[in-house]
């Protein structure tokens, strides 16, 4: 029973292995000149002149927040798509109910100009 | 076996139906500041109608769920009399709550359809509740509802106690959503399922219960117990009733109420050994601790909260208390676990939901900017200037207090003979007690209404569909206070079909 | 048919509904009394239609038509549910068919009032209770309807509530009421401790479970203390609805209500219910030969000391309300030995001939601008000629005279009297008979005879309204023929086997009673009961020239002699024996005393306000302080759920 995670298992170590990895090897084989302008926000463009801590319109955090949850929809269908002969019929309509509920959500988003910019 | 199954999975499809499509009628009609009113009063309509049908139905067979596996729904939902019974009462709140909002909306904000469409996805998470038989189910309805709600109290976004309101509500729920899911996933891993009677199915089977089995039913009663404002995790109530736009209040603290307690029933009723059957249970499995622990929950919420009503000065506060109260009150058909204490469940949402959405209403009408006209002196000298209200006002405080002839009296009594029933005569004695305090702030009220001298200025009265609400809410609790049997028994019949 | 039955308390229930709800829009007089008189005799057109079906049918068991449950215990079932049987029907009958008479009345009497709506919706109201009362199937609804009455008496009797009315220790119509309400609390706290023996005893409150429960186990329960206990107490709430002593005194002041009402309720119907009560269990006095005794006996010392008060009466309705105490003892002296078939009979006659006396004073009343005293009146025969023809139908009848109805009635009493009971029952009923003819003529007299004593100049006297005079009529027919449905086998032999008819009737209601009483119906003729009718009807008629002598002549030489040469019997009388100051100086003033300086000074105001306020400050006080958790701040809260949290799964880890 447990054997079955080992892939599972497998992979977080991958992951997690190669995160750490890259990251050490950047730090061994790097070299390191340091600059006023490396320092900087942008290295090319403007110089900062005011504080950081400014207000973003929320425009950008719906944008960001929309964004998430049509991806997920994606994430949804993988498992689906994967498995459509076997899981047969039942989740096709499933599935299609899950797209309009989504598709309720989007008609909502646009006509209440949440992705209208200005 | 489709179209058999389809006639009683009919309510949910509709208010699912109409809730998202509300959302879409409203994106197409944007000019149009009204047709989320109508059309959610007609959604809820169609829905009760649709309810009363699988109602009659179920009283004549149920689905038999050991063949779940040929079902569409597989088992996750269960069909019978008393979630269609809840059904009905949700949405019947649902009606009156929106009967009530529109000229309130108008006065305090503005009126927009989200209002609309957001009641509608608490109901059909509140309907979820009703019919889960399984534990994620019921998490997805519990979490639909409570995402409504969050977003609902928090609905004036330019009033700050309102804001606070949501903000807290939010915070707060999501705490005690993590205990919720924790208790499932404790189940789940004892149990080996997330199917609430294959769960009790379980314990038949096995020796001695596993300590992470009761561990987790005791989560499970924590998180429930934040979704009714039962003590220790009743604090939110108050802030929370009292910012929230005031119909919501009324709304929250009765369909919620009431959907939260359906769910314990859910999942104490298979998994703590009655009164009538698991007998042999008592022995393998500690769940006399677990109602013993819901009994001192139940005494504590209802002492605690009629004491401290007793000090406000603020009626809505006042109310906001009280309802915690009333989960106290609620709790006992809990403890009791027989079938005495569901009728006593059903039948004191059905009078606990008229009265407090009666109540929060009668406020809604005079308040002002979600602050002012709610204290106990403004309401002196109501009578001689609103009689009308005044008496119906009186009517739901009378009821609340639990005086006969109207239905509290009648849903307290039921709730009070289960506990005696089934043994913990302490707990009814502190509800007397308890009841006793409540008399105080209550007909306090009432006294100011009918005995003191109006102050010189002069309340102002909504105009609207509010008066529809409170007319069909006192005229119901005289009705159901006279005659109960009605309720009683159809709750008696629905209960009875809780068969698996 | 007999399911219609439901409708018989619906039609007046509606009717209250809509005139006490809506009548104040109603303009209309004429509607108002039309919704109010036509839902009264809907409610009568059913239960004729009952009643011949009923009749058809020979049904010997009583047929229970359950309505609704209205409690449900488990332990204690109470339905609203009707019992329709040969003595509900005819109480129906009476109730809703001399009542639909009386609201026609009304509808002329009341003309002009300001509250003409209100009056109705009362009435209305009234008959709804009355229904409920005599057709309940069980005692907790019988007992809500006699609730009701009693409630509607006090509405009514209080109906003008800003007139004087004049009474020991009463000043307003609205103490009156108040009176007739305490006075008949007494007796209502009797019926609720027999029903509590009842339930104890029985586990039931259906009339014919009991009444079959008890009727089975005659052995166990015959003199039983039990019983005995249940029928007095019951019968102690007789004494309190139906004005027997002790409780007689609430009655005559009850007259301060409208005239109608003093009909409808103070005489025809409410004042029954006492009747209807001991009748419908008789099964239970049966049981009980103690308390037949005691009702017997009590029964016929009011009849003798209520007639004696009404010898020297002068307000017109206080002779009527005495006379009606006196008859409502003939009954009970009746059910006293046994006789239920004669009680009921005298029920129905008496509703028929006293509710016309009523309707007639009121008429006489109406007619002399609100004058009420009998000295002040005379000679009102010419200008009031219906009344006059109509009321003296009536006094025949009370009086006894051979063929109309009271005569059957009383006979049939005062020859059971002899023969089941005593002789000297007889001889104080017969004396007491003696008295009626006499005050019954003496005001006959006194009002319609002789000369004219009132202010001409200022009061000119008129017959009422067609309206009124209708009812008058049709109830003078009923008081004339009505006795015809009794004649008693001594009489009717000759022409038929069963003569009286009510008794064939009501057979199957008394049955049981009469079975555990060992009465067989005797069907023989004695010789002397031929000779007790003919000294009965002597009586009737030496009274009636004795006060025809008295009051011809128009100086009263001779009443006032007697009355000078028996000053302390007159004085007495006149002052009705001074029951109300007695009741006043040992009952009412002691209560009061000790109500105010113990139980409100020290008891009330040191030991229960002292213990409430102190329990409602530790309250308080505790509240305060509970609500300083309440911080508002998300933080703390969170804190305490956690702290529940963790006593909570430690609680579930140690137990287990």
């Amino acid at each position: 029973m447990l054997t079955d995670y080992i892939p599972l298992i497998f992979m977080v170590v991958f992951g997690f292995g190669i995160g750490v990895v890259f990251l050490l090897a950047a730090e061994a084989l790097g070299a390191r000149r340091r600059t006023k302008e490396k320092a900087s926000t942008y290295e090319s463009g403007m110089p900062p002149v005011r504080t950081a801590r400014e207000r973003f319109s929320v425009k950008f955090y719906m944008v960001a927040v929309l964004f998430i949850l049509f991806d997920i929809e994606i994430v949804f269908m993988y498992p689906w798509a994967v498995q459509f002969k076997e899981l047969g019929s039942t989740a096709f309509v499933a599935m299609i109910l899950f797209i309009v509920l989504l598709l309720a959500g989007y008609i909502y988003v646009i006509r209440k100009g949440a992705l209208r910019w200005d | 076996m489709m179209g058999y199954e389809f006639q009683f999975i009919l309510p949910i499809i509709l208010i699912s139906f109409f809730s998202t499509s509300a959302i879409v009628i409203d994106a197409i009609f944007l000019r149009n500041k009204s047709i989320g009113f109508y059309y959610s009063l007609a959604g809820l309509g169609i829905t009760v109608i649709s309810a009363i049908y699988s109602l009659i139905k179920a009283n004549v067979a149920l689905i038999p769920l050991h063949h779940s596996d040929r079902l569409i729904t597989k088992g996750m939902l269960v069909f019978s009399g008393y979630s269609a019974f809840f059904d009905i009462i949700f949405c019947i709140a649902g009606i009156l709550t929106i009967l009530a909002s529109k000229q309130y909306l108008i006065r305090e904000y503005r009126e927009i359809n989200e209002y609309y469409s957001l009641l509608l996805l608490s109901i059909a998470g509140m309907m979820i509740i009703a019919h889960a038989n399984n534990l994620l189910v019921l998490f997805i309805g519990i979490e639909l509802m409570s995402i409504s709600f969050y977003i609902l109290a928090g609905f004036f976004r330019n009033n700050l106690r309102s804001v606070e309101a949501g903000l807290k509500y939010f915070l707060l729920g999501a705490f005690a959503t993590g205990f919720l899911l924790y208790g499932m996933a404790l189940i789940y891993g004892a149990t080996g399922s997330i199917g609430i009677n294959k769960a009790g199915f379980f314990m038949s089977a096995v020796g001695k219960a596993p300590l992470i089995l009761s561990i987790g039913v005791g989560l499970l009663i924590i998180g429930l117990s934040f979704k009714v404002a039962a003590f220790p995790f009743h604090q939110w109530a108050p802030d929370v009733y009292q910012g929230a736009p005031t119909v919501v209040s009324g709304f929250m603290s009765t369909a919620g109420k009431a959907a939260a307690l359906i769910a314990m029933v859910i999942i104490i009723r298979p998994l703590v050994p009655t009164d009538i059957d698991h007998q042999q249970l008592k022995q393998i499995y500690n769940g006399d601790t677990i109602r013993l622990i819901i009994g001192l929950i139940s005494a504590a919420t209802m002492m605690i909260g009629n004491i401290t009503a007793l000090v406000q000065k603020n009626v809505k506060r006042m109310l906001a208390y009280s309802s915690v109260a009333h989960a106290g009150y609620l709790l006992m058909g809990i403890v009791a676990n027989n079938p005495k204490g569901w009728d006593g469940i059903a039948f004191y949402a059905v009078a606990y939901m008229f009265m407090q959405i009666g109540a929060f209403v009668v406020i809604s009408i005079f308040e002002r900017d979600n602050e002012f006209n709610m204290e106990i002196s403004d309401y002196a000298g109501l009578s001689k200037t609103h009689p009308v209200i005044a008496a119906m006002m009186a009517v739901f405080m009378f009821s609340l207090t639990g005086i006969p002839p109207f239905a509290g009296f009648i849903g307290k009594y039921y709730l009070f003979a289960s506990v005696i029933q089934s043994g913990y005569i302490w707990l009814a004695i502190v509800a007397v007690v308890a009841s006793i305090i409540s008399i105080y702030f209550y007909i306090g009220l009432v006294i100011s209404m009918y005995f003191k001298e109006p102050e010189e200025k002069i309340q102002q009265a909504d105009k609207g569909l509010s008066y529809i609400t409170l007319g069909i809410a006192s005229f119901a609790l005289i009705i159901f206070g006279i005659f109960p049997s009605f309720i009683i028994n159809l709750s008696h019949r629905c209960f009875n079909l809780f068969l698996f | 048919m007999h399911e219609l039955i439901k409708f018989v308390p619906l039609f007046p229930l509606i009717g209250f509904l809509v005139l006490g709800l809506f009548g104040k829009y109603l303009k209309k007089e004429a509607l108002i009394g039309a919704i109010g008189s036509g839902t009264v005799f809907g409610s009568f057109v059913i239960s004729l239609l009952i009643f011949f079906d009923f009749a058809a049918a020979h049904h010997e068991k009583p047929i229970l038509v359950p309505v609704y449950k209205w409690i449900e215990t488990g332990v204690l079932n109470i339905n609203i549910s009707y019992q329709v049987d040969q003595l509900s029907i005819l109480f129906s009958l009476i109730v809703t068919g001399v009542g639909f008479l009386i609201h026609v009345y009304s509808i002329g009497y009341m003309h002009g009032d300001r509250s003409y709506y209100r009056f109705f919706a009362y009435l209305n109201l009234f008959i709804f209770m009355m229904l409920n009362l005599v057709l309940a199937d069980n005692l907790l609804l019988t007992f809500l309807g006699w609730e009701g009455v009693g409630l509607c008496s006090y509405l009514l009797i209080g109906f003008w509530y800003d007139r004087k009315f004049e009474g020991y220790k009463i000043t307003w119509t609205g103490d009156a009421g108040n009176k007739a309400f305490i006075v008949n609390r007494i007796g209502d706290f009797g019926f609720i401790i027999a029903m509590f023996l009842i339930y104890n005893e029985f586990n039931s409150l259906q009339y014919t479970q009991v009444s079959n429960l008890a009727a089975e186990a005659t052995m166990q329960y015959f003199g039983s203390g039990t019983i005995t206990a249940i029928t007095l107490l019951m019968f102690l709430g007789c004494t309190g609805k139906s004005a027997q002593i002790p409780l007689a005194i609430w009655l005559p002041d009850a007259m301060a209500g409208p005239t109608p009402v003093s009909a409808l309720i103070h005489a025809a119907t409410m004042v029954t219910a006492g009747i209807y009560l001991v009748a419908r269990n008789s099964v239970l006095f049966a049981l009980s030969p103690f308390s037949m005794e005691i009702v017997a006996i009590v029964g016929i010392a009011t009849a003798f000391f209520a007639a004696t008060i009404g010898l020297v009466q002068n307000d017109i309705k206080k002779v009527l309300a005495y006379s009606t105490v006196s008859q409502l003892g003939y009954m009970f002296a009746a059910l006293g030995v046994g006789a239920f078939t004669a009680g009921v009979f005298h029920v129905m006659t008496h509703a028929f001939f006293k509710g016309l006396l009523f309707l007639g004073a009121g008429s006489v009343i109406h007619g002399m601008h609100e004058e009420q005293n009998i000295k002040n009146m005379g000679g009102l025969k010419s200008y009031m000629p219906v009344t006059y023809k109509t009321f003296f139908v009536a006094t025949l009848a009370i009086s006894g005279i051979p063929f109309f109805s009271g005569f059957f009635s009383k006979d049939e009493i005062l020859w059971m009297a002899f023969s089941n009971g005593n002789v000297f029952l007889w001889l104080i009923g017969a004396i007491a008979a003696f008295f009626t003819a006499f005050y019954m003529f003496r005001l006959l007299k006194l009002t319609f005879h002789g000369k004219e004593r009132f202010d001409a100049h200022h009061v000119h006297p008129h017959e009422s309204p067609k309206v009124m005079t209708i009812p008058l009529i049709i109830l003078a027919l009923l008081s004339a023929i009505g006795g015809f449905l009794g004649i008693p086998y001594a009489l009717g032999f000759w022409f038929s086997h069963q003569p009286n008819l009510l008794e064939t009737w009501l057979h199957p209601v008394f049955s049981q009673a009469q079975a555990i009483l060992h009465r067989t119906e005797g069907h023989q003729v004695h010789s002397i009961e031929y000779i007790l009718m003919l000294v009965s009807v002597a009586i009737a008629i030496t009274a009636i020239l004795l006060a025809k002598r008295f009051y011809s002549d128009e100086k009263w030489s001779v009443p006032k002699a007697l009355a000078g040469k028996f000053k302390p019997v007159y004085n007495l009388l006149f002052n009705k024996y001074s029951l109300d100051e007695v009741y006043y100086a040992f009952i009412g003033t002691p209560v009061f005393k000790l109500s105010q300086s113990f139980l409100w000074k020290i008891f009330d105001v040191k030991i229960i306000d002292g213990f409430v306020n102190g329990l409602a400050d530790v309250t308080v006080s505790t509240g305060e302080r509970i609500r300083r958790i309440q911080t508002g701040v998300a933080q703390n809260y969170a804190l305490l759920m956690i702290g529940g949290i963790i006593i909570i799964i430690a609680w579930l880890v140690l137990s287990y």
